[in-house]
């Protein structure tokens, strides 16, 4: 089942004199379940196909298809519900909200979706829980680690069992001990909740846990391959 | 529901996590809120003070006379119905305090000065609970019956026309036929009122002396009315409304006094134009703070609406930590208010500029009067002007692009 579908995505932008293209006539299928990295330099326009599938940046030309609905052509507030039902979201820094404790920050999610207090609280816990952060719940962003952080935020981009985990550069602020934990955790959500996961990143340790490396430049796939994960 | 929840306990945090910011626009609103109220306190005291004494001048809430009587408040301008019809009609008719008195225009002399005045022939029982002084308070005595033949001068007129108790004064005036009526009186009481103006207008006699002076037989100038409220005299109206025909004229106490009618009325506005000009100082500051604390958090609106809020969420967002911040400040400075305004009620004393306040008919002491439809105005308009003042901050960060919102630095 295809998870994600991206149709000849074009996406250019405005820098100074020049037109930058991000995604040059991008097409990508990806299936339910998968764990793809996706792998460039620094311009390569992975962000940006991150931020299309996500439905957080809109192409200019081309077709986004999550599942079976087509959601470039999506209102923002089609796009809001899509993203809190079926995405979850990861990115490489300004991941919690500051205002809110750990506890509260992965429950935030469930709330705006009207989960019952109960069971948010009783999810919120044993997610904390899974990715070790036991006993740090009431904690604030400004309290806790780098990788303490990037662990609530996956918790909360998980909690609700999204059919899809967008990550952007998740590792980037992290120690290599913190990265490997995150990525172990990552490898581990994929093979037990069948969660597709999209990881855009150009840190070279990231890519040994992914089953398909998708190697970007300048917008355009220049290779896709399926490997062994670590 | 839910989503109100998470609402407002995010704009709950936020408003705190720049705490200093807070507690300096908390003070301002505060400080507005009481100034609002403690100003209009104040002016509502001495507004509703002015219209009292002038109410109790009059008196009376709701009025009859002759259709002519009030452009030309002659003799001849009587109220066509003798005292017996009068009694017949309204005696039983259940009013809170009720009667009927010649009114006229007069002259008062005395052996060494003359003045004018206006001559109230009353039935001094009748009017005792609503007369604008203690009959107690009289130096000398009060009227005792319609058929008293002393009069009664303001103390301030006694002193300008050199006379006193005891002594006698001629009243003169005209009859139905403008012949000249007049008789001497003697001088069996000095009132003292809270202005001298009041003191030097009146005389008071006895309203069968006074018809008996003018010719006029049980006839009467006026019919005055009192009611519970002067600000709601329309039951009293309409009941004395429904008791008359067209012969007379039924008004009420704006209708007859049109200065002190239109100072209630104007009261309103300026509280209104009062409360609003504050305000408008305020939101200075609260669309300030509101812009600040939206662009030190972009990035987190970003992520907010990248997690799945709807632009609506943040727009409420911002809104309700404005009227958090606003009702806070409002809560405090209403308090402060009371707190101030309580222990004034009693009175203050202003006799240092009683002169100039008698100008335009304030007496010397002002009563603070702590409203709470006043308080309900002030709360209510900051609110909706507030929730106006913090729509563009929050529609601008609602507008917000999460992606660009995300990488925003």
């Amino acid at each position: 089942m295809t998870a994600v579908r991206c149709i000849d995505l074009c996406k250019t932008y405005r820098q100074g004199d020049q037109d930058i293209k991000a995604l040059d006539h991008l097409s990508i299928d990806i299936e339910k379940g998968e764990f793809v990295c996706l792998m460039s330099p620094s311009g390569g326009g992975k962000t940006t196909l991150l931020n299309a599938i996500g439905g957080l940046d809109i192409p200019d030309s081309g077709e986004v298809w999550i599942a079976d609905e087509r959601i470039d052509q999506m209102s923002k507030g089609q796009l809001a519900d899509l993203r809190l039902a079926n995405i979850g979201f990861v990115f490489q820094a300004y991941n919690l909200i500051p205002v809110l404790s750990a506890q509260e920050n992965v429950e935030f999610v469930m709330q705006v979706q009207g989960v019952p207090a109960a069971k948010r609280r009783d999810k919120s816990y044993a997610i904390l829980e899974e990715v070790g952060l036991k006993g740090l719940e009431t904690r604030r962003p400004a309290e806790m680690s780098g990788g303490q952080q990037q662990r609530v935020a996956v918790a909360r981009a998980i909690v609700s069992r999204p059919e899809l985990v967008l990550a952007d550069e998740p590792t980037a602020n992290l120690d290599s001990k913190t990265s490997a934990e995150l990525m172990k955790l990552f490898t581990e959500l994929n093979e037990h909740h069948n969660t597709t996961f999209i990881i855009a990143t150009h840190d070279q340790r990231v890519q040994a846990y992914a089953k398909r490396l998708v190697r970007m430049l300048d917008g355009r796939i220049v290779g896709d391959a399926e490997q062994h994960a670590a | 529901m839910h989503v109100f929840v998470v609402l407002c306990r995010l704009a709950w945090r936020y408003l705190w996590r720049n705490h200093r910011r807070t507690i300096v626009m908390l003070s301002a609103i505060a400080i507005g809120a009481w100034a609002m109220i403690f100003m209009t306190a104040l002016t509502r005291g001495m507004v509703d003070q002015m219209i009292v004494d002038g109410i109790s001048v009059i008196p009376g809430h709701v009025l009859i006379h002759d259709p002519d009587y009030l452009d030309d408040p002659s003799v001849n301008n009587r109220v066509a119905l003798s005292d017996a019809e009068l009694d017949e009609r309204f005696g039983g008719a259940g009013f809170a305090g009720w009667s009927s008195r010649v009114r006229v225009p007069a002259i008062v002399t005395s052996e060494r000065e003359s003045r004018g005045v206006t001559l109230l022939g009353i039935d001094p029982e009748a009017e005792r609970s609503f007369a604008f002084f203690d009959y107690d308070d009289v130096d000398g005595r009060f009227l005792e019956a319609p058929d008293d033949k002393g009069v009664v001068l303001g103390a301030k007129l006694a002193d300008t026309l050199e006379t006193r108790v005891g002594k006698r004064v001629v009243l003169m005036s005209q009859d139905p036929d403008n012949e000249i009526a007049d008789r001497g009186f003697r001088v069996v009481g000095l009132f003292h009122a809270e202005m001298d103006a009041t003191e030097e207008s009146f005389a008071f006699v006895g309203k069968r002396t006074a018809q008996d002076m003018l010719r006029i037989g049980d006839s009467v100038s006026e019919v005055v009315f009192v009611g519970d409220d002067y600000r709601d005299v329309e039951p009293v109206y309409e009941k004395v409304a429904a008791l008359v025909d067209d012969s007379v004229r039924v008004s009420r106490w704006t209708e007859v006094d049109t200065y002190l009618g239109t100072m209630m009325g104007m009261m309103d506005g300026f509280m209104l134009i009062w409360v609003i000009v504050i305000f408008l100082a305020l939101s200075f500051g609260l669309v300030n703070t509101l812009v600040m604390a939206v662009f030190e958090r972009i990035r987190e609106i970003g992520l907010m609406l990248a997690l799945g809020m709807k632009p609506a969420m943040i727009l409420g967002q911002i809104i309700i930590e404005s009227m958090m911040l606003l009702a806070v400040g409002l809560l405090i400075g209403d308090v402060l208010a009371w707190v101030t305004i309580k222990p004034l009620e009693g009175g203050i004393d202003i006799s240092i500029v009683a002169e100039g306040m008698e100008m335009f008919g304030a007496s010397s002491t002002l009563y603070p009067s702590f409203d709470i439809d006043d308080v309900i105005l002030a709360n209510v308009v900051v609110m909706i002007l507030g929730f106006l003042a913090s729509l563009s901050p929050a529609w601008r960060a609602s507008r917000y692009e999460p992606v660009e919102a995300i990488t925003k630095v």
